[in-house]
């Protein structure tokens, strides 16, 4: 166990990280991300959330159909990273779930912005258990059959073993899988439940970081903060057109400008060419020994079979393809960068 | 005479003649979790008492390897190097690191034996 964002949690469980790792790509993973913030934003008379909070993300918000969701981040006004999160239309309102680390100045900074226009509850006492893998949907479908015929990023109010739960088909392993939101009250039963399957196994925070990481996805305090931008993280995919062009969010200024003219760096996949990870802070250089960057987060990718890591570098070198070298332990080693995923994304389109 | 030393820093080393085989506890192992990656040092190598010697990577994190005694490297596992788990299956047997030739036997009079490492181990916890 360790101490994380003020939470006592597991590492790893006995089996450990690797088996852990394997176990999900194989069958079904079960994490508690209960530390994670679960926040439900309502307008208030005559007032649409969706509308509200697109004055702090730049992802398209009001064009989020009911039962749908999408990933997005709190930029700041120079363009910065506040947090990343998701945000789900369950109809009548909105679900944020945010970065355990963040989500104290998370709720504050939706108060602080939002507080006319919008009802914010920190949703404290309900728990947030994610269940990753290709057997995830068999499994959940068990307690829950609706929630096989739901597509990757929809969500969706179920019934699960008689518990009323707020189900989404996510997640953060590019596995298929579900976060299931339910009331802390029934969270330790339901997950027993949930682990006396035979598919599914508990996994802890090094699998859930080895996974996330062959999926290609930013971890908030590792890839991206308040130093990076959405562009720069190469995340734009996640910002709307409509708020390309119209703007109407905290940095958009800066954001919009990055878009046109491009940015100094970029975030990459890097896969070293021997067996030794890479680990976070390791110096990127060109063929001839210039720093061109810095590894955000790298280790062994237990699907890859090899060790894999990200980071930016000077756009001049960012292509797919560039061959450049990692400084270890003071020895440069050869490296080059990949289109990420470094492992196929496996969600369910339906 | 071929009994098994250990030092604080859970290297183990076992001696035979002027040669001691050198590896990582079982504890140390544990300890790491999944080892995916061993960097060894050349043949022919000096290395000195308490100075880093190799490198083990688990899927967790980087570690150290120290010499616990000073000399040279006689052999080095490149079985390792292919194998890093074999270092979690059998660490006091096939997943040794190097065989060190002593250059200052009376070192190892400075080591635990084993009942003296285990209880040292206990303490940790």
């Amino acid at each position: 166990m360790v101490p994380f964002a003020g939470y006592d949690m597991p590492v790893q469980y006995p089996t450990g990280i690797l088996t852990e790792h394997l176990h999900t790509r194989a069958g079904a993973g079960l994490f508690d991300v209960s530390h994670m913030g679960q926040i439900r934003l309502t307008g208030k008379p005559g007032q649409s959330p969706a509308r509200a909070i697109e004055a702090l993300v730049p992802a398209d918000i009001q064009g989020l159909a009911p039962g749908q969701m999408r990933y997005t981040q709190f930029t700041d006004e120079n363009g910065g990273i506040l947090d990343d999160l998701m945000i789900a239309n369950t109809g009548d309102h909105l679900m944020l779930v945010v970065n355990a680390a963040g989500k104290e100045a998370d709720a504050a900074h939706l108060r602080r912005h939002l507080s006319a226009s919008c009802e914010i509850e920190e949703l404290s006492t309900r728990a947030l258990i994610a269940l990753q893998g290709p057997k995830a949907a068999e499994v959940l479908g068990r307690l829950a059959p609706p929630c096989r015929a739901m597509p990757f990023m929809s969500a969706a109010f179920l019934a699960v073993d008689g518990v009323a739960c707020y189900v989404t088909r996510s997640g953060y392993t590019g596995e298929d899988g579900y976060e299931v939101s339910m009331p802390g009250h029934e969270a330790d039963r339901l997950t027993r439940r949930l682990l006396a399957e035979p598919e599914v196994k508990p996994i802890g925070l090094g699998a859930r970081d080895s996974l996330r990481l062959e999926a290609g996805l930013c971890l908030h305090g590792n890839d991206i903060d308040r130093t990076t931008t959405p562009v720069e993280a190469a995340l734009t995919w996640s910002i709307g057109k409509r708020r390309r062009s119209e703007g109407g969010f905290i940095g958009a200024d800066v954001i919009r400008r990055q878009l046109a003219e491009g940015t100094a760096r970029r975030l990459v996949g890097i896969r070293p060419e021997g067996r030794a990870p890479v680990r976070a802070h390791a110096e990127i250089q060109d063929l001839s020994g210039r720093r061109i960057g810095e590894i955000t987060s790298g280790g062994f990718g237990p699907t890859a079979n090899a060790p894999v890591a990200m980071g930016y570098v000077a756009t001049a070198s960012a292509a797919a393809g560039t061959r450049l070298q990692v400084v270890v332990r003071d020895k440069p080693l050869p490296a080059g960068i990949v289109k990420m995923p470094f492992v196929p994304h496996r969600y369910y389109r339906g | 005479m071929s009994t098994m030393k250990f030092t604080e820093e859970h290297e183990w080393i076992k001696v035979d003649g002027d040669t001691g085989t050198v590896g990582i506890t079982a504890y140390a192992q544990e300890q790491l979790g999944d080892v995916v990656y061993v960097e060894l040092p050349a043949v022919g190598k000096q290395v000195e008492k308490g100075k880093e010697m190799a490198v083990v990577e688990s899927v967790k994190a980087a570690s150290e390897v120290f010499a616990p005694v000073t000399g040279s490297i006689a052999a080095a596992n490149d079985k390792l190097t292919a194998e890093p788990a074999t270092v979690n299956q059998d660490p006091l047997g096939a997943g040794w690191f190097v065989k060190i030739k002593l250059s200052k036997p009376d070192e190892l009079n400075g080591l635990m034996d084993e009942a003296a490492y285990q209880k040292f181990v206990e303490g940790l916890h």
